[in-house]
């Protein structure tokens, strides 16, 4: 019989990994999101093709071709990072590309007469975006970034390959101490759908909250 | 470490024959998400509950767990009930399963697209269920979702580097290979990112032209 009490341990200390990789990631990614989504839109040309090289880059090559990149390629340019800080960098990187788009197109979604009301009641571009267009962009992307932050939750077990101990690298542990596949394997199965249930629930929220201020609004 | 050009003739043709699979696995999984993405969407649609509801939740959990752990489950629990596949066959299935549960959605809303009508007129020239959705139904709903369809198969050929963790010999794991027997990682894991950008950005030009040629929905 074996004692599975102790190999749950490790499966929950893997879960804690995947969690922290999945909010550190969804952070970064958010950052890039606007950053490349908001200078895709930019005025000026240097701005939008970064942005535009950043996200065909980053949505042309597959997580995973990234993350080893990331992890075996860069510590010779001189840039060391552990395993952790690796699966953030790429997942939030690549995360971040998709993410983009959809700040791009729920900013454009936004009504042209919404710009040219700003534009006769003589506010700022920061003050446009800020106050005028941010505000109804936001709800029409949470729905998509639901999506995205559930890819990146998915996304996370590919680290176990550069040797960082989440959920399914500690799987991998379980099975080669056990000899066991079915149990470890099933278990982190229902805790990865368990964690993705969780964040449409939270976005759901996020999104109904967010609409609210909008009664009225919109028409 | 410099680049070294010299090197990188000398694993081209390894890579060339990683790069043969990688395409194999594609197109193989890309037929059988087609096949049984379609076979989801008319689960999904039948009469009976228990089946829809059941199909509905089995695609929910795939779609919530990701695909390298799926991947394992094919590959290492498959075996204690019996079934051994050979890994490529593994990873085919395990590609080609997660990804049904997307193309699902599309056949669906391309389904959906089809007017009541059309059904209607099918039950009144008395045709029975299989002849309305071989000669009506089908017909007009799948041409606009070829380009949505094609979109997901380049996400596929991106996700192929995953079936290196089950021992397939692709373009990721032939690069791996050669990378830890020289213990030189710029060259082949830069060309591995070369190669996927390559076929993506030509694919992305394919896309737009089926997008020009059958997203026309409204004649």
């Amino acid at each position: 019989m074996i004692d599975w009490s102790g190999y749950l341990t490790l499966i929950l200390e893997g879960a804690l990994v995947t969690l922290q990789l999945t909010v550190m990631g969804s952070a970064l990614a958010l950052v890039m999101a606007f950053l490349a989504g908001l200078g895709r839109l930019s005025r000026f040309f240097v701005v939008r093709a970064l942005a535009t090289t950043y996200i065909e880059f980053f949505r042309g090559t597959s997580i995973f071709v990234q993350l080893f990149w990331v992890y075996f390629v860069l510590p010779f340019a001189g840039l060391t990072l552990t395993p952790l800080q690796a699966g953030v960098l790429a997942l939030g990187l690549n995360v971040g590309a998709y993410a983009a788009e959809v700040v791009r197109g729920a900013v454009k979604a936004v009504g042209r007469e919404q710009t040219e009301a700003c534009v006769a009641l003589n506010l700022s571009r920061y003050q446009r975006m800020r106050h005028v267009i941010l505000p109804q962009a936001l709800p029409l992307m949470l729905p998509t970034f639901c999506n995205n932050a559930i890819e990146l939750l998915k996304g996370t077990a590919v680290v176990s390959l550069i040797s960082l101990t989440d959920l399914t690298f500690q799987a991998q542990v379980v099975r080669a101490q056990t000899g066991n596949t079915l149990i470890p394997f099933t278990t982190i199965l229902i805790l990865y759908f368990a964690m993705a249930w969780a964040i449409s629930i939270g976005m759901r929220w996020l999104e109904r909250r967010m609409s609210r201020s909008l009664d009225g609004v919109r028409t | 470490m410099e680049w070294d050009w010299e090197f990188v003739w000398q694993i081209m043709p390894t890579l060339l024959e990683g790069f043969k699979i990688t395409i194999l696995a594609t197109v193989l999984g890309a037929a059988v998400a087609a096949v049984l993405g379609l076979a989801i969407a008319i689960a999904r649609r039948s009469p009976v509950t228990a089946i829809s509801r059941t199909v509905g939740f089995i695609c929910e959990f795939i779609r919530g767990t990701p695909l390298l752990v799926q991947l394992y489950f094919i590959f290492y629990v498959l075996p204690d009930i019996g079934i051994r596949l050979p890994p490529l066959v593994a990873g085919v299935i395990g590609i080609g399963l997660h990804y049904a549960t997307y193309t699902a959605e599309v056949y669906r809303a391309g389904i959906e697209n089809v007017p009541r009508g059309q059904w209607e007129a099918a039950k009144a020239a008395n045709l029975t269920t299989r002849q309305a959705w071989i000669h009506v139904v089908l017909p007009q709903a799948v041409p606009p979702m070829i380009p949505a369809l094609a979109n997901y198969f380049i996400a596929m050929f991106k996700e192929t580097p995953l079936l290196s963790a089950i021992t397939v010999l692709e373009l990721m794991n032939q690069a791996k290979s050669i990378a830890n027997s020289n213990y030189r990682y710029i060259e082949p894991m830069t060309l591995v990112g070369v190669f996927f950008l390559a076929v993506s950005l030509v694919s992305v030009v394919g896309l737009r032209w089926l997008e020009e040629r059958y997203a026309r929905m409204d004649d």
